[in-house]
């Protein structure tokens, strides 16, 4: 009998790594598996919802996000193989033509 | 008569009709004169002037066939305020129509001379389109004297006063910019100039009459305050000598009396007609008809009526003696003028309403004749000048025995340097101008008082009541008629008789008839005008009598109605003795003229004999006395001092100099300049807003650094961005 | 002791260092690998709560597909190690510090605000069954039909779009 609260916690653990991880790396890619690792918390935490409240509702709607994140993977890495092509580099840093 | 079958209560109310007539045509003539011929201008305006008269004799006839009862026709309402009420109403009783018909008939006779007289003068002096303007001016001088004498009330009397002297400036100054000659001058305009304000005196002294009256009688109408002038003097005698003696100003101002006379010598710097009208027949008479109307006033302070009769005498005397020693021939007639003016104030001073009136009636006549034949005799010479300048090419000279100025030529210079008034360029007008000298003489014999002409009737009576009740007066008004004849004697000599002394008189031509005949009018005025008031008739007494009660009939009548018996010489109210004395007074005086001026005839360039006899006398004389040389030192000089002591010295230095621009503009400029501008503006208000647009570029160059390109950084303020909210949610 | 606690507790740690793993490793490969086994271990919390369908369509897209995709986008880049970053040295402790916060935040929310008192129950072993995959299949194909069609419009754009992106312009390098 786990309580609902420790999984909650974890997926809030999971999720703040995952903010550190797109904050401090410097590397896109790591940027972006940062952000699958949120997404993963986020379903975790549905998941567990689920199983609380005895619906099926939760998996579902985690079933749709992983979907939805692979078809984002699959673009976003297209980007960046992208972006290497004219940058020859995948420093993020490099990437401040916003500067203003 | 079928007019006294005609209702007598219409044709009181045509009176209106003496001021308006004047007053169209004046009008008339301003709006179409223009494009009318110099004839029908002056006909038009001698018309209205006519009409004026016409009238006047209707309301005569009318007046005395309602038995000389006074008659208020009222016409308009003027002032209203308050329990004060001065309405514009007509007053047609004895005293004011004789004004009337004396006004309008002298009047409308210069209006026809004046025709004649303007159509020369103004080519005399090469300005033809001046002709309208004479006769406008002279048709406002009829409309406000009619004003003066008709009113109802002393301010109605005022208005006309002030009128007339508005006219008398106009007319005096009437070639503002011309001297006799026609050369560019400014002398007129002075001359006027002085009028208006010596005149302007002597209406401050009637404004304070007129205020005093109002004060203590509430009323200024003439029924108001005569009724209640016995309370008012018995409860406050001090305030009827106040009005009766600030009357006494203006009436000298306007009747040219002591010490207000010395605008009228000047005053004939205007064209002869206005000096005849104005300043002879009508205009300086308002004086003596302002007098005679506040009988009721006068007669109830003998003190105030003293002094009135003591100014008139002196200066009768004092006029004639200076009338002695003058050379231009109006200006010897405008000294006579100011002295039998002194007789009439002193008449009407002394009670002799009547008599000052009677003498106002004769005078008018034979002065308008002088003073209108003194014109024909000045346009003779002007005639005679320009007769010998255009046609026998060479300027006319000065008669100079010693021949230093023959030959002598002026350049081309077509108006030499003559006086066409100075009787020492006269002489030996008689053959010359007939018709004019023997309507001269007639005038002469008038003034001087010769039996039987209007003069002797008119002066004797006033000469009789001074003798009874005030003998110094008598003596002053004696002396002052045996010089009038010496000085009349003197200008006939002068004149008409002798060789002439200068060219121009000895080609000198009789005037026109349009110029002549209104002069035999007025000469046959000037001969039977004393059938008016003959002894045991009375006839203008009577007619009198009913405006100004017993006194004036009482005072006229001298002893003849008194308690004692009248002395043998008293016939019918005429004094046999008075009038022998002064008939033999007038004929050794024409005498001594003759010695001095007649048998041995002046020739050109001589000097006066009596200079020679009397030295400084004779000197004074002829200097007027220095009168205006003394009201310039004394009053015009300090005035122009204190003027410009005001002007330049607290006005310009104080009040300008220092006040406006040290204080004033200095404080204001310190304060814009330092106050404001170094330290409020540049350090406070610019500061403030530089220091708004600093801030500006300061805040917005720090924040501009959080735009730094960096993917990292913006995720960053998203993190930052969520926590926050976050921890706002759940505080709440 | 409960036996799925010690298993929960465990497999909670190798979560957490995995992830800890990847924040820190200087190779990709490294991190992906790490990523991989965080994968897996999330799979196994699945099959904890009860949901053995999920639990396989995570190993077998996200472990399987997703981080096999990165893995080869990673050899085709280069995993080079990158030099230590010279920009913004406020960046990283201002990042740990906000990170925290958010942390906190959350504790606070659940233990404060939130009073969750359920605890879950084992999973029974009826539910790993196929009757399990057959609800979700019922729910899917009957209440979200219509999200499911999107879901693949969706992929099928997401294709078009990988392969429109990278496609060599005429001329182009690599």
């Amino acid at each position: 009998m786990i309580p609902l609260t420790y999984y909650l916690v974890i997926s809030a653990v999971l999720f703040a790594m995952g903010v550190l991880g797109v904050l401090i790396r410097r590397n896109p890619l790591i940027i972006f598996m940062s952000v699958e690792l949120m997404l993963n918390a986020a379903n975790l935490a549905f998941v567990a919802f689920t199983r609380a409240f005895n619906v099926l509702n939760g998996q579902i709607f985690v079933f749709f996000v992983m979907t939805v994140s692979a078809a984002e993977v699959a673009v976003g890495l297209a980007l960046i193989v992208v972006i290497f092509r004219t940058k020859h580099s995948i420093d993020v840093d490099l990437m401040s033509a916003l500067k203003g | 008569m079928l007019l006294s079958e005609v209702s007598n209560t219409g044709f009181f109310h045509l009176v209106p009709l003496i001021v308006f007539f004047p007053v169209i045509g004046l009008l008339i003539n301003i709006i179409f004169g223009g494009l009318m011929k110099e004839k029908v201008i002056g006909w038009l305006a001698s018309a209205a002037s006519g009409l004026a008269f016409v009238v006047s004799v209707l309301l005569a006839v009318a007046l005395s066939g309602a038995h000389g009862e006074a008659q208020v026709i009222p016409f308009a309402e003027w002032i209203r305020i308050g329990t004060l009420n001065i309405p514009w109403n007509f007053r047609v009783d004895t005293l004011s129509v004789t004004m009337m018909l004396v006004v309008s008939g002298v009047g409308t006779l210069i209006h026809i001379y004046a025709i004649g007289y303007m159509h020369e003068d103004v080519r005399f002096k090469d300005d033809p389109g001046r002709f309208r303007r004479f006769f406008v001016f002279l048709n406002l001088f009829i409309a406000m004297m009619m004003i003066l004498v008709s009113g109802d009330s002393y301010l109605m009397l005022f208005v006309g006063w002030e009128g007339v002297g508005l006219c008398s400036f106009l007319l005096i100054g009437f070639w503002y910019d011309k001297d006799t000659l026609g050369r560019p001058s400014f002398a007129n305009a002075e001359a006027a100039k002085k009028a208006f304000v010596v005149n302007r005196i002597g209406d401050f002294g009637f404004i304070l009459a007129a205020l005093t009256m109002f004060w203590a009688f509430g009323s200024l109408q003439f029924g108001d305050v005569f009724g209640k002038a016995a309370e008012v003097a018995h409860a406050m005698p001090g305030v009827v000598i106040a009005i009766t003696l600030f009357m006494l100003i203006g009436v000298t101002g306007k009747s040219a009396q002591i010490p207000l006379f010395v605008w009228l010598p000047d005053a004939m710097a205007g064209p002869t007609p206005v000096s005849a009208l104005i300043h002879a027949a009508t205009m300086v008479t308002a004086g003596v008809y302002l007098v005679a109307r506040s009988a009721p006033l006068y007669t109830l302070v003998p003190q105030a009526q003293y002094i009135v009769a003591l100014v008139g005498a002196v200066t009768a005397l004092f006029a004639a003696t200076i009338a002695v020693g003058q050379y231009d021939i109006k200006k010897v007639l405008a000294y006579s003028t100011i002295s039998q003016l002194g007789f009439m104030v002193a008449a009407v001073g002394m009670g002799a309403f009547v008599a000052g009136m009677f003498h106002l009636v004769m005078h008018a006549f034979f002065k308008a004749l002088l003073f209108l034949s003194a014109g024909s005799v000045i346009l003779g010479l002007e005639r005679g000048h320009h007769h010998l300048s255009h046609h026998e090419g060479h300027p006319s000279t000065t008669l100079r025995a010693g021949s230093e100025h023959e030959g002598k030529h002026e350049d081309a210079e077509p108006v030499e340097a003559f006086d066409p008034g100075d009787m020492r360029n006269m002489g030996g007008l008689r053959k010359q101008m007939p018709v004019t000298f023997w309507l001269y003489l007639i005038g002469t014999l008038a003034l001087a008082g010769i039996f039987p002409l209007a003069g002797f009737w008119s002066k004797d009576e006033i000469l009789a009541d001074a003798q009874l009740h005030y003998p110094l007066v008598f003596i002053l008004l004696t002396i002052a008629a045996f010089f009038t004849a010496f000085y009349m004697g003197r200008q006939i000599w002068m004149v008409f008789f002798g060789k002439a002394r200068h060219d121009a008189a000895a080609h000198a031509e009789e005037s026109k008839p349009i110029i002549t005949v209104p002069l035999m009018v007025l000469a046959g005025l000037s001969i039977l005008g004393g059938a008016l008031n003959l002894p045991y008739l009375h006839t203008f007494t009577n007619w009198l009598g009913h405006t100004l009660g017993g006194e004036g009939a009482a005072a006229a009548e001298g002893a003849a109605h008194t308690v004692e018996a009248a002395p043998w010489y008293v016939l019918g109210g005429l004094n046999l003795a008075v009038a022998g004395l002064s008939t033999l007074l007038a004929l050794v005086a024409i005498y001594l003229s003759w010695l001095i001026y007649g048998r041995k005839p002046l020739a050109a360039g001589q000097k006066d004999p009596l200079k020679k006899a009397l030295g400084f006398i004779f000197t004074g004389m002829e200097r007027k006395w220095f009168v205006d040389e003394i009201y310039w030192a004394a009053f015009v000089n300090r005035y122009v001092d204190l003027a410009r002591f005001l002007a330049d010295v607290i006005d310009g230095r104080f009040w300008h100099d220092w006040f406006h621009d040290k204080v004033l503009a200095g404080t204001y400029n310190w304060l814009s300049r330092i106050a404001l501008d170094k330290v409020i503006d540049t350090r406070g208000i610019d500061a403030f807003f530089n220091g708004l647009g600093e801030l500006t570029k300061r805040a917005s160059a720090s924040l501009r650094r959080l735009q730094n390109g960096f993917v990292r950084s913006y995720a960053l303020a998203v993190l930052f961005g969520v926590v926050v909210i976050l921890g706002y949610l759940l505080m709440k | 002791m409960d036996f799925t606690l010690i298993l929960f507790i465990v497999l909670a740690v190798v979560a957490v260092l995995t992830a800890i793993g990847l924040l820190v490793s200087r190779s990709a490969v490294y991190a992906a690998l790490f990523l991989v086994l965080n994968f897996a271990t999330v799979a196994v919390f699945y099959l904890l709560l009860g949901a053995p369908f999920i639990a396989m369509a995570q190993v077998t897209v996200y472990a399987g597909a997703i981080m096999v995709l990165f893995l080869f986008v990673i050899m085709l880049l280069g995993a080079e190690k990158l030099p230590k970053g010279q920009v913004m040295p406020w960046q990283r402790p201002l990042a740990i510090a906000l990170t925290v916060v958010l942390l906190a935040e959350a504790g606070f929310l659940l233990f404060q605000r939130l009073s969750i008192t359920t605890a879950l129950s084992n999973p029974e072993a009826a539910l790993n069954t196929e009757g399990a995959v057959q609800a979700i299949g019922a729910m899917l194909f009957s209440q979200y039909l219509l999200p499911f069609e999107v879901t693949s419009v969706l992929l099928l754009v997401a294709m078009i779009g990988a392969i429109v992106l990278t496609k060599k312009e005429k001329g182009e390098s690599v």
